[in-house]
Protein backbone atom coordinates (compact mmCIF):
# COMPACT_ATOMS: atom_id res chain seq x y z
CA UNK A 1 0.00 0.00 0.00
CA UNK A 2 2.95 2.45 0.98
CA UNK A 3 4.78 1.21 -2.04
CA UNK A 4 1.83 2.12 -4.45
CA UNK A 5 1.10 5.73 -2.85
CA UNK A 6 4.86 6.28 -2.82
CA UNK A 7 5.05 5.53 -6.71
CA UNK A 8 1.89 7.81 -7.49
CA UNK A 9 3.74 10.46 -4.96
CA UNK A 10 6.98 10.33 -7.23
CA UNK A 11 4.85 10.28 -10.52
CA UNK A 12 2.32 12.84 -10.25
CA UNK A 13 5.75 15.43 -8.90
CA UNK A 14 6.83 14.14 -12.29
CA UNK A 15 4.34 15.29 -13.87
CA UNK A 16 4.03 18.51 -12.27
CA UNK A 17 7.33 19.39 -13.33
CA UNK A 18 7.36 18.58 -16.62
CA UNK A 19 4.32 20.62 -17.05
CA UNK A 20 6.01 23.27 -15.68
CA UNK A 21 8.78 23.06 -17.90
CA UNK A 22 6.35 22.95 -20.60
CA UNK A 23 4.33 25.91 -19.76
CA UNK A 24 7.92 28.12 -19.28
CA UNK A 25 9.25 27.00 -22.77
CA UNK A 26 5.55 27.83 -24.34
CA UNK A 27 5.45 31.10 -22.66
CA UNK A 28 8.39 32.09 -24.23
CA UNK A 29 7.68 30.43 -27.65
CA UNK A 30 4.14 32.40 -27.74
CA UNK A 31 6.23 35.80 -26.80
CA UNK A 32 8.84 35.27 -29.88
CA UNK A 33 5.88 34.01 -32.02
CA UNK A 34 3.34 37.38 -31.75
CA UNK A 35 6.51 39.21 -31.80
CA UNK A 36 7.80 37.46 -35.01
CA UNK A 37 4.55 37.13 -36.91
CA UNK A 38 3.49 40.06 -36.37
CA UNK A 39 6.73 42.25 -37.11
CA UNK A 40 8.78 39.81 -39.72
CA UNK A 41 6.67 41.22 -43.15
CA UNK A 42 8.15 44.80 -41.26
CA UNK A 43 11.45 44.05 -40.84
CA UNK A 44 13.55 45.06 -43.43
CA UNK A 45 17.07 46.79 -43.79
CA UNK A 46 15.65 49.80 -43.90
CA UNK A 47 14.18 49.50 -40.26
CA UNK A 48 17.90 48.99 -39.21
CA UNK A 49 20.17 50.79 -41.03
CA UNK A 50 17.94 53.96 -41.23
CA UNK A 51 17.00 56.96 -39.29
CA UNK A 52 13.26 57.74 -38.78
CA UNK A 53 12.54 60.32 -41.15
CA UNK A 54 9.57 62.76 -41.70
CA UNK A 55 6.42 61.49 -40.91
CA UNK A 56 7.75 57.44 -39.73
CA UNK A 57 4.99 57.35 -36.92
CA UNK A 58 2.85 57.99 -39.42
CA UNK A 59 3.84 55.15 -41.66
CA UNK A 60 6.16 56.96 -44.12
CA UNK A 61 10.02 55.73 -44.55
CA UNK A 62 12.63 55.64 -41.98
CA UNK A 63 14.24 52.71 -39.83
CA UNK A 64 15.30 52.85 -36.00
CA UNK A 65 18.58 53.30 -36.22
CA UNK A 66 18.62 56.01 -33.86
CA UNK A 67 17.05 53.89 -31.16
CA UNK A 68 19.15 50.70 -31.40
CA UNK A 69 22.67 52.85 -31.34
CA UNK A 70 20.91 54.77 -28.87
CA UNK A 71 19.84 51.38 -26.71
CA UNK A 72 23.84 50.36 -27.28
CA UNK A 73 25.48 53.46 -26.25
CA UNK A 74 23.14 53.76 -23.25
CA UNK A 75 23.94 50.11 -22.45
CA UNK A 76 27.46 50.20 -23.02
CA UNK A 77 28.10 53.10 -20.97
CA UNK A 78 26.09 52.16 -17.85
CA UNK A 79 27.83 48.60 -17.83
CA UNK A 80 31.05 50.40 -17.98
CA UNK A 81 29.83 51.93 -15.35
CA UNK A 82 28.82 49.15 -13.18
CA UNK A 83 30.88 46.70 -13.53
CA UNK A 84 33.86 49.97 -12.29
CA UNK A 85 31.68 49.93 -9.02
CA UNK A 86 30.17 46.82 -8.48
CA UNK A 87 33.02 43.96 -8.68
CA UNK A 88 35.70 46.90 -6.36
CA UNK A 89 32.45 45.92 -3.77
CA UNK A 90 32.00 42.71 -4.36
CA UNK A 91 35.90 42.01 -4.18
CA UNK A 92 35.85 43.52 -1.23
CA UNK A 93 32.89 42.11 0.92
CA UNK A 94 34.42 38.86 -0.30
CA UNK A 95 37.96 38.77 -0.05
CA UNK A 96 39.09 41.58 2.14
CA UNK A 97 35.98 41.99 4.83
CA UNK A 98 36.27 39.05 7.54
CA UNK A 99 33.59 36.53 7.25
CA UNK A 100 30.34 37.18 8.55
CA UNK A 101 31.82 41.12 9.02
CA UNK A 102 28.72 42.85 9.78
CA UNK A 103 29.29 45.90 7.15
CA UNK A 104 29.59 43.18 3.90
CA UNK A 105 26.04 42.04 5.40
CA UNK A 106 24.82 44.91 5.57
CA UNK A 107 26.42 45.72 1.91
CA UNK A 108 24.35 42.31 0.90
CA UNK A 109 21.09 44.02 2.68
CA UNK A 110 21.63 47.18 0.75
CA UNK A 111 22.19 45.60 -2.45
CA UNK A 112 19.17 43.49 -1.93
CA UNK A 113 16.97 46.16 -1.49
CA UNK A 114 18.00 47.83 -4.33
CA UNK A 115 17.83 44.91 -6.52
CA UNK A 116 14.01 45.28 -5.72
CA UNK A 117 13.44 48.66 -6.53
CA UNK A 118 10.98 49.13 -9.73
CA UNK A 119 12.83 50.55 -12.62
CA UNK A 120 10.47 53.75 -12.51
CA UNK A 121 11.66 54.66 -9.34
CA UNK A 122 15.40 54.69 -10.70
CA UNK A 123 13.95 56.64 -13.23
CA UNK A 124 12.02 59.05 -10.92
CA UNK A 125 15.80 59.19 -8.99
CA UNK A 126 17.05 59.92 -11.81
CA UNK A 127 14.89 62.65 -13.51
CA UNK A 128 15.42 64.45 -9.80
CA UNK A 129 19.19 63.94 -9.47
CA UNK A 130 19.59 65.64 -13.50
CA UNK A 131 17.67 68.52 -12.08
CA UNK A 132 19.55 68.94 -9.25
CA UNK A 133 22.61 68.96 -11.03
CA UNK A 134 21.24 70.98 -13.87
CA UNK A 135 21.14 68.08 -16.56
CA UNK A 136 18.78 67.97 -19.08
CA UNK A 137 17.20 64.44 -20.74
CA UNK A 138 20.69 63.11 -22.21
CA UNK A 139 22.57 60.16 -23.01
CA UNK A 140 24.79 60.56 -19.31
CA UNK A 141 21.35 60.90 -17.67
CA UNK A 142 20.19 57.60 -19.69
CA UNK A 143 23.56 56.16 -18.44
CA UNK A 144 23.72 57.13 -14.99
CA UNK A 145 20.37 55.95 -14.25
CA UNK A 146 20.51 52.52 -16.31
CA UNK A 147 23.79 52.17 -14.50
CA UNK A 148 22.09 52.81 -11.32
CA UNK A 149 19.06 49.88 -12.18
CA UNK A 150 21.85 47.45 -13.02
CA UNK A 151 24.02 47.89 -10.63
CA UNK A 152 22.31 45.83 -7.76
CA UNK A 153 21.75 42.68 -10.33
CA UNK A 154 25.44 42.40 -11.14
CA UNK A 155 26.73 42.78 -7.60
CA UNK A 156 24.07 40.44 -6.68
CA UNK A 157 24.94 37.79 -8.76
CA UNK A 158 28.67 38.57 -8.79
CA UNK A 159 28.27 37.78 -4.77
CA UNK A 160 26.50 34.76 -5.58
CA UNK A 161 29.00 33.18 -7.69
CA UNK A 162 32.14 34.77 -5.65
CA UNK A 163 30.83 33.08 -2.42
CA UNK A 164 30.34 29.96 -4.62
CA UNK A 165 33.88 29.53 -4.94
CA UNK A 166 36.15 27.68 -2.74
CA UNK A 167 38.64 28.94 -0.16
CA UNK A 168 41.58 27.19 -1.38
CA UNK A 169 42.34 29.13 -4.25
CA UNK A 170 42.31 32.00 -2.04
CA UNK A 171 44.57 30.12 0.13
CA UNK A 172 46.69 29.01 -2.23
CA UNK A 173 47.54 32.73 -3.22
CA UNK A 174 47.66 34.01 0.00
CA UNK A 175 50.49 31.25 1.06
CA UNK A 176 52.23 32.17 -2.04
CA UNK A 177 52.44 35.53 -0.26
CA UNK A 178 50.30 37.45 -2.59
CA UNK A 179 48.72 40.35 -1.49
CA UNK A 180 44.77 40.36 -1.45
CA UNK A 181 44.93 43.11 -4.85
CA UNK A 182 47.09 40.23 -6.77
CA UNK A 183 44.72 37.93 -5.38
CA UNK A 184 41.83 39.56 -6.61
CA UNK A 185 43.27 39.85 -9.99
CA UNK A 186 43.43 36.37 -10.52
CA UNK A 187 40.35 35.46 -8.65
CA UNK A 188 38.27 37.48 -11.32
CA UNK A 189 39.85 35.56 -14.28
CA UNK A 190 38.54 31.84 -12.46
CA UNK A 191 35.07 33.79 -11.30
CA UNK A 192 35.26 35.03 -15.51
CA UNK A 193 32.24 32.80 -16.49
CA UNK A 194 30.39 34.00 -13.66
CA UNK A 195 30.73 37.20 -14.06
CA UNK A 196 29.42 37.27 -18.09
CA UNK A 197 26.76 35.67 -16.54
CA UNK A 198 26.15 38.64 -13.97
CA UNK A 199 26.83 41.12 -16.86
CA UNK A 200 24.67 39.19 -19.90
CA UNK A 201 21.67 39.39 -17.05
CA UNK A 202 22.24 43.00 -16.35
CA UNK A 203 22.70 43.95 -20.07
CA UNK A 204 19.30 42.00 -20.40
CA UNK A 205 17.33 44.11 -17.99
CA UNK A 206 18.92 47.58 -19.38
CA UNK A 207 18.30 47.44 -22.62
CA UNK A 208 14.94 46.36 -22.49
CA UNK A 209 14.08 48.54 -19.75
CA UNK A 210 11.77 52.01 -20.75
CA UNK A 211 10.93 53.17 -17.41
CA UNK A 212 14.16 54.54 -16.77
CA UNK A 213 15.28 56.08 -19.63
CA UNK A 214 11.87 57.74 -20.60
CA UNK A 215 12.54 60.71 -18.03
CA UNK A 216 16.31 60.70 -18.57
CA UNK A 217 17.73 60.22 -21.94
CA UNK A 218 14.82 61.89 -23.56
CA UNK A 219 13.76 60.74 -27.32
CA UNK A 220 15.39 61.93 -30.51
CA UNK A 221 15.32 60.75 -34.11
CA UNK A 222 18.72 61.16 -34.12
CA UNK A 223 22.02 59.34 -33.18
CA UNK A 224 23.52 61.29 -29.87
CA UNK A 225 26.97 62.59 -30.99
CA UNK A 226 27.95 64.06 -27.35
CA UNK A 227 26.84 62.64 -23.67
CA UNK A 228 24.78 65.79 -23.57
CA UNK A 229 22.38 65.12 -26.33
CA UNK A 230 19.35 63.29 -25.39
CA UNK A 231 19.51 59.35 -26.94
CA UNK A 232 16.56 57.20 -28.29
CA UNK A 233 16.17 53.65 -26.71
CA UNK A 234 14.43 50.92 -28.29
CA UNK A 235 12.43 50.57 -25.82
CA UNK A 236 11.30 54.06 -26.20
CA UNK A 237 11.07 53.38 -29.91
CA UNK A 238 8.73 50.39 -29.41
CA UNK A 239 6.38 52.42 -27.18
CA UNK A 240 5.98 55.29 -29.44
CA UNK A 241 4.97 52.86 -32.73
CA UNK A 242 2.70 51.11 -30.56
CA UNK A 243 0.77 53.91 -29.29
CA UNK A 244 0.66 54.86 -32.90
CA UNK A 245 -2.99 54.87 -34.40
CA UNK A 246 -1.40 53.81 -38.02
CA UNK A 247 -1.46 49.52 -37.92
CA UNK A 248 1.76 49.85 -40.26
CA UNK A 249 3.57 52.03 -37.24
CA UNK A 250 2.25 49.27 -34.60
CA UNK A 251 3.50 46.55 -36.97
CA UNK A 252 7.42 48.21 -36.99
CA UNK A 253 6.77 48.41 -33.62
CA UNK A 254 6.96 44.26 -33.43
CA UNK A 255 9.64 44.50 -35.67
CA UNK A 256 11.61 46.89 -33.17
CA UNK A 257 11.08 44.29 -30.67
CA UNK A 258 12.98 41.12 -33.04
CA UNK A 259 15.94 43.72 -33.06
CA UNK A 260 15.95 44.22 -29.40
CA UNK A 261 15.48 40.37 -28.95
CA UNK A 262 18.04 39.71 -31.58
CA UNK A 263 20.36 42.29 -29.80
CA UNK A 264 19.76 40.60 -27.06
CA UNK A 265 20.27 37.23 -27.99
CA UNK A 266 23.48 38.23 -30.62
CA UNK A 267 25.00 39.59 -26.56
CA UNK A 268 24.16 36.52 -24.97
CA UNK A 269 25.85 33.92 -27.18
CA UNK A 270 28.98 36.03 -27.99
CA UNK A 271 29.33 36.14 -24.07
CA UNK A 272 28.54 32.91 -23.72
CA UNK A 273 31.55 31.89 -26.34
CA UNK A 274 33.94 34.25 -24.33
CA UNK A 275 32.90 32.59 -21.48
CA UNK A 276 33.38 29.13 -22.63
CA UNK A 277 36.93 30.24 -23.33
CA UNK A 278 37.65 31.37 -20.63
CA UNK A 279 36.42 28.46 -18.72
CA UNK A 280 39.20 26.30 -20.33
CA UNK A 281 41.45 27.72 -18.11
CA UNK A 282 38.97 27.73 -15.24
CA UNK A 283 39.91 24.81 -12.45
CA UNK B 1 66.48 30.27 23.83
CA UNK B 2 67.93 32.35 20.74
CA UNK B 3 67.49 31.79 17.03
CA UNK B 4 69.47 28.48 15.81
CA UNK B 5 70.18 27.23 19.01
CA UNK B 6 71.67 23.89 19.11
CA UNK B 7 70.46 21.94 22.32
CA UNK B 8 69.78 18.36 23.53
CA UNK B 9 66.96 18.22 25.76
CA UNK B 10 66.51 15.91 28.53
CA UNK B 11 63.76 13.10 27.54
CA UNK B 12 61.60 13.44 30.02
CA UNK B 13 61.39 17.23 29.89
CA UNK B 14 61.08 16.71 26.54
CA UNK B 15 57.74 14.32 26.78
CA UNK B 16 56.33 16.09 29.77
CA UNK B 17 56.46 20.03 28.06
CA UNK B 18 55.66 18.71 24.35
CA UNK B 19 58.87 20.10 23.35
CA UNK B 20 61.00 17.80 20.35
CA UNK B 21 63.53 16.08 21.38
CA UNK B 22 66.97 17.20 19.22
CA UNK B 23 68.29 13.95 18.24
CA UNK B 24 68.50 12.03 21.22
CA UNK B 25 68.96 8.63 19.30
CA UNK B 26 72.53 9.53 17.98
CA UNK B 27 72.92 11.95 20.10
CA UNK B 28 73.64 14.16 17.75
CA UNK B 29 72.10 17.75 17.91
CA UNK B 30 70.41 19.14 14.69
CA UNK B 31 69.71 22.86 14.52
CA UNK B 32 66.20 24.26 15.27
CA UNK B 33 64.00 26.12 13.30
CA UNK B 34 60.02 26.57 14.62
CA UNK B 35 60.24 27.27 18.04
CA UNK B 36 56.49 27.44 19.03
CA UNK B 37 55.76 28.66 23.14
CA UNK B 38 52.35 28.67 24.67
CA UNK B 39 50.36 28.82 21.27
CA UNK B 40 46.85 28.87 22.16
CA UNK B 41 43.93 29.12 19.45
CA UNK B 42 40.68 29.73 20.34
CA UNK B 43 37.68 30.20 17.22
CA UNK B 44 35.08 31.86 18.32
CA UNK B 45 34.23 29.94 22.02
CA UNK B 46 35.94 26.84 21.14
CA UNK B 47 39.87 26.41 22.33
CA UNK B 48 41.20 24.07 19.59
CA UNK B 49 45.00 24.51 20.23
CA UNK B 50 45.83 24.49 24.25
CA UNK B 51 49.35 25.46 25.10
CA UNK B 52 50.86 24.05 22.60
CA UNK B 53 55.05 23.91 23.12
CA UNK B 54 56.93 22.30 19.90
CA UNK B 55 60.43 22.81 18.77
CA UNK B 56 60.56 21.74 15.13
CA UNK B 57 64.47 20.68 14.01
CA UNK B 58 65.86 21.71 10.49
CA UNK B 59 66.05 20.26 7.39
CA UNK B 60 63.50 17.31 8.59
CA UNK B 61 60.38 16.23 8.25
CA UNK B 62 58.22 16.29 10.83
CA UNK B 63 54.88 14.74 10.61
CA UNK B 64 51.87 16.12 12.72
CA UNK B 65 49.39 12.89 13.71
CA UNK B 66 46.27 12.49 15.42
CA UNK B 67 42.39 12.03 15.31
CA UNK B 68 40.31 14.44 12.84
CA UNK B 69 39.67 17.46 15.07
CA UNK B 70 42.45 17.32 16.70
CA UNK B 71 44.15 20.80 15.64
CA UNK B 72 46.35 19.40 13.22
CA UNK B 73 45.67 22.09 10.48
CA UNK B 74 44.56 24.92 13.06
CA UNK B 75 48.01 24.35 14.08
CA UNK B 76 49.69 24.37 10.25
CA UNK B 77 47.65 27.44 9.72
CA UNK B 78 49.30 29.02 12.41
CA UNK B 79 52.86 28.84 10.77
CA UNK B 80 51.87 31.04 7.93
CA UNK B 81 49.46 33.19 9.05
CA UNK B 82 46.48 32.04 7.40
CA UNK B 83 44.54 32.60 10.61
CA UNK B 84 44.89 36.17 9.94
CA UNK B 85 42.15 35.84 7.48
CA UNK B 86 39.23 35.00 9.66
CA UNK B 87 38.30 37.01 12.43
CA UNK B 88 36.63 34.35 14.69
CA UNK B 89 40.25 33.05 15.45
CA UNK B 90 42.37 34.39 18.50
CA UNK B 91 45.68 33.53 18.54
CA UNK B 92 48.28 33.90 21.88
CA UNK B 93 51.64 32.34 22.34
CA UNK B 94 54.53 33.18 19.95
CA UNK B 95 56.02 31.39 17.07
CA UNK B 96 59.72 31.77 16.52
CA UNK B 97 61.03 31.72 13.39
CA UNK B 98 64.70 31.72 13.21
CA UNK B 99 64.38 33.62 16.66
CA UNK B 100 61.86 35.86 15.34
CA UNK B 101 58.13 35.85 16.61
CA UNK B 102 55.85 35.97 13.63
CA UNK B 103 53.13 36.83 15.73
CA UNK B 104 55.25 40.08 16.46
CA UNK B 105 53.77 43.63 15.91
CA UNK B 106 56.90 44.05 13.09
CA UNK B 107 55.76 41.30 11.57
CA UNK B 108 55.30 41.55 7.62
CA UNK B 109 52.66 38.38 7.00
CA UNK B 110 53.73 38.70 3.45
CA UNK B 111 57.57 37.82 3.96
CA UNK B 112 56.47 35.60 6.80
CA UNK B 113 53.93 33.25 3.81
CA UNK B 114 56.67 33.37 1.45
CA UNK B 115 59.20 31.38 3.77
CA UNK B 116 56.22 28.74 4.26
CA UNK B 117 55.56 27.20 0.62
CA UNK B 118 52.07 25.69 1.10
CA UNK B 119 50.96 22.27 0.09
CA UNK B 120 47.32 22.00 0.18
CA UNK B 121 45.09 19.15 0.69
CA UNK B 122 43.56 19.08 -3.01
CA UNK B 123 45.60 20.40 -5.86
CA UNK B 124 44.60 23.51 -6.58
CA UNK B 125 46.27 24.99 -9.69
CA UNK B 126 45.84 28.95 -10.41
CA UNK B 127 43.39 29.63 -13.76
CA UNK B 128 46.03 29.95 -16.02
CA UNK B 129 49.03 28.18 -18.05
CA UNK B 130 51.16 25.49 -16.19
CA UNK B 131 54.26 27.82 -16.63
CA UNK B 132 51.88 30.83 -15.43
CA UNK B 133 51.18 28.59 -12.59
CA UNK B 134 55.50 28.15 -11.53
CA UNK B 135 56.24 31.94 -13.00
CA UNK B 136 53.63 33.23 -10.72
CA UNK B 137 55.13 33.36 -7.24
CA UNK B 138 58.70 34.63 -8.84
CA UNK B 139 56.50 37.33 -10.95
CA UNK B 140 54.51 39.09 -7.87
CA UNK B 141 57.89 38.98 -5.57
CA UNK B 142 59.05 40.75 -8.61
CA UNK B 143 61.23 38.54 -11.19
CA UNK B 144 60.30 39.81 -14.23
CA UNK B 145 63.13 39.19 -16.81
CA UNK B 146 61.52 36.55 -19.36
CA UNK B 147 64.61 34.79 -19.29
CA UNK B 148 65.65 34.41 -15.63
CA UNK B 149 61.60 33.45 -15.08
CA UNK B 150 61.95 30.65 -18.21
CA UNK B 151 64.92 28.76 -15.55
CA UNK B 152 63.12 29.44 -13.10
CA UNK B 153 60.36 27.68 -14.31
CA UNK B 154 62.01 24.79 -15.86
CA UNK B 155 64.30 24.50 -12.77
CA UNK B 156 61.57 23.75 -10.74
CA UNK B 157 59.76 21.26 -13.17
CA UNK B 158 62.73 19.43 -13.28
CA UNK B 159 62.86 19.47 -9.59
CA UNK B 160 59.78 17.78 -8.85
CA UNK B 161 59.98 15.67 -11.70
CA UNK B 162 57.24 17.27 -14.09
CA UNK B 163 59.43 18.47 -16.66
CA UNK B 164 59.76 15.51 -18.74
CA UNK B 165 55.76 15.20 -18.45
CA UNK B 166 55.00 18.54 -19.88
CA UNK B 167 57.69 19.96 -21.71
CA UNK B 168 55.67 20.21 -24.52
CA UNK B 169 52.74 21.46 -23.49
CA UNK B 170 53.85 24.10 -20.94
CA UNK B 171 51.27 26.83 -22.30
CA UNK B 172 48.11 24.97 -21.48
CA UNK B 173 46.10 25.12 -18.82
CA UNK B 174 47.41 23.76 -15.83
CA UNK B 175 43.65 22.01 -15.00
CA UNK B 176 44.29 19.63 -17.83
CA UNK B 177 47.08 17.72 -15.63
CA UNK B 178 46.58 14.95 -13.58
CA UNK B 179 45.09 15.48 -10.22
CA UNK B 180 49.05 13.71 -9.20
CA UNK B 181 50.46 16.27 -11.67
CA UNK B 182 48.69 19.10 -9.96
CA UNK B 183 49.83 18.37 -6.97
CA UNK B 184 53.39 18.34 -8.30
CA UNK B 185 52.47 21.72 -9.75
CA UNK B 186 51.49 22.75 -6.62
CA UNK B 187 54.62 21.55 -5.06
CA UNK B 188 56.89 23.36 -8.23
CA UNK B 189 54.94 26.46 -7.58
CA UNK B 190 55.49 26.72 -4.08
CA UNK B 191 59.29 26.19 -3.89
CA UNK B 192 59.35 28.45 -6.79
CA UNK B 193 59.21 31.20 -4.31
CA UNK B 194 61.98 29.95 -2.76
CA UNK B 195 60.46 29.43 1.40
CA UNK B 196 62.86 28.03 3.57
CA UNK B 197 60.25 25.70 5.41
CA UNK B 198 57.21 23.46 3.31
CA UNK B 199 54.24 22.85 4.85
CA UNK B 200 51.66 20.28 3.33
CA UNK B 201 48.01 19.44 4.82
CA UNK B 202 47.55 15.75 3.75
CA UNK B 203 48.89 16.80 0.83
CA UNK B 204 48.58 13.27 -0.64
CA UNK B 205 45.10 11.96 0.84
CA UNK B 206 43.64 13.16 -2.80
CA UNK B 207 46.11 11.76 -4.40
CA UNK B 208 46.27 7.80 -6.46
CA UNK B 209 48.94 5.26 -4.66
CA UNK B 210 51.92 6.14 -7.24
CA UNK B 211 51.31 9.93 -7.03
CA UNK B 212 51.65 9.96 -3.06
CA UNK B 213 54.70 7.97 -3.80
CA UNK B 214 56.39 10.16 -5.63
CA UNK B 215 55.47 13.07 -3.38
CA UNK B 216 56.50 11.31 -0.58
CA UNK B 217 60.12 10.60 -2.76
CA UNK B 218 60.03 14.45 -3.08
CA UNK B 219 59.63 14.98 0.63
CA UNK B 220 62.47 13.13 1.60
CA UNK B 221 64.58 14.68 -1.48
CA UNK B 222 63.59 18.10 -0.09
CA UNK B 223 64.70 18.07 3.39
CA UNK B 224 68.27 18.30 2.25
CA UNK B 225 67.24 21.71 1.38
CA UNK B 226 64.12 22.35 3.63
CA UNK B 227 62.07 22.06 6.77
CA UNK B 228 59.02 20.12 6.03
CA UNK B 229 56.29 20.21 8.29
CA UNK B 230 53.30 17.29 7.69
CA UNK B 231 50.27 16.96 8.67
CA UNK B 232 49.05 13.43 8.17
CA UNK B 233 46.43 10.70 8.38
CA UNK B 234 48.12 8.29 7.66
CA UNK B 235 50.42 6.42 10.15
CA UNK B 236 52.15 4.44 7.39
CA UNK B 237 53.40 7.30 5.39
CA UNK B 238 54.45 9.22 8.82
CA UNK B 239 56.32 5.96 9.40
CA UNK B 240 57.60 6.30 6.04
CA UNK B 241 58.75 9.66 5.51
CA UNK B 242 59.00 11.26 8.99
CA UNK B 243 61.95 12.00 11.06
CA UNK B 244 59.76 13.33 13.95
CA UNK B 245 56.14 12.43 15.00
CA UNK B 246 54.19 14.85 16.80
CA UNK B 247 50.87 12.94 17.98
CA UNK B 248 48.23 15.78 18.59
CA UNK B 249 44.99 14.81 20.71
CA UNK B 250 41.88 17.86 21.54
CA UNK B 251 43.88 20.16 20.68
CA UNK B 252 47.20 19.21 23.10
CA UNK B 253 50.56 17.59 21.98
CA UNK B 254 50.34 14.45 24.06
CA UNK B 255 53.99 12.80 22.73
CA UNK B 256 56.44 13.98 20.26
CA UNK B 257 58.99 11.78 19.58
CA UNK B 258 61.94 10.58 17.05
CA UNK B 259 59.68 8.02 14.76
CA UNK B 260 60.91 4.43 15.64
CA UNK B 261 61.07 5.34 19.08
CA UNK B 262 57.29 6.96 18.71
CA UNK B 263 56.54 3.61 17.15
CA UNK B 264 58.28 1.53 18.92
CA UNK B 265 58.12 2.52 21.81
CA UNK B 266 55.64 5.31 23.03
CA UNK B 267 55.38 6.57 26.22
CA UNK B 268 52.19 8.02 26.73
CA UNK B 269 48.90 5.37 27.22
CA UNK B 270 46.94 7.71 24.97
CA UNK B 271 49.71 7.08 21.91
CA UNK B 272 49.80 3.22 22.45
CA UNK B 273 45.75 3.55 21.95
CA UNK B 274 45.91 5.24 18.79
CA UNK B 275 48.28 3.50 17.45
CA UNK B 276 46.66 0.32 18.10
CA UNK B 277 43.58 1.55 16.33
CA UNK B 278 41.72 1.99 19.48
CA UNK B 279 40.66 5.21 18.04
CA UNK B 280 41.17 7.78 14.81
Amino acid sequence: MRATIKKYEEGFFKMLMIASALIIMGVLIFIIGTIVYKGLPSLNWDMISKLPGGGFYLGKEGGVLNAIIGSLYIVAGSLMLSIFLSVPVVMYINFYLPKNSLFANITRFCFDILFGVPSIVYGAFGFALMIYLGIRASLLGGIITVAMLIMPIMMRSLDEVTRLLSRDLPDALLSLGATKYEMTKVILRQLMPGVITAVLLAVGRGIGDAATVLFTAGYTDNIPNALNQPAATLPLSIFFQLGSPVEEVQNRAYASAIILTVIILLLSFSARYFSSKFSKTKI
Amino acid sequence: MRANDIQIVNMQEILFTGFMPDNPVAGMPVPLSIRVEHLNVHIGNQHILKDINLTIPEKRITCIIGPSGCGKSTFLKTLNRMHDETREVKIKGSIFVHGEDIYGPKVNVIDTRKKMGLLAQRPCPLPMSIYDNVAYGPRIHGLKKRKALNQTVIQYLQYVGLWDEVRGRIRTPATRLSIGQQQRLCLARGLAIEPEYILGDEATSALDPISTKKIEELFVKLKEKYTIILVTHTLRQARRIADYIVFMYLGKIIEAAPTEEFFDNPKKQLTKDYLSGSFS
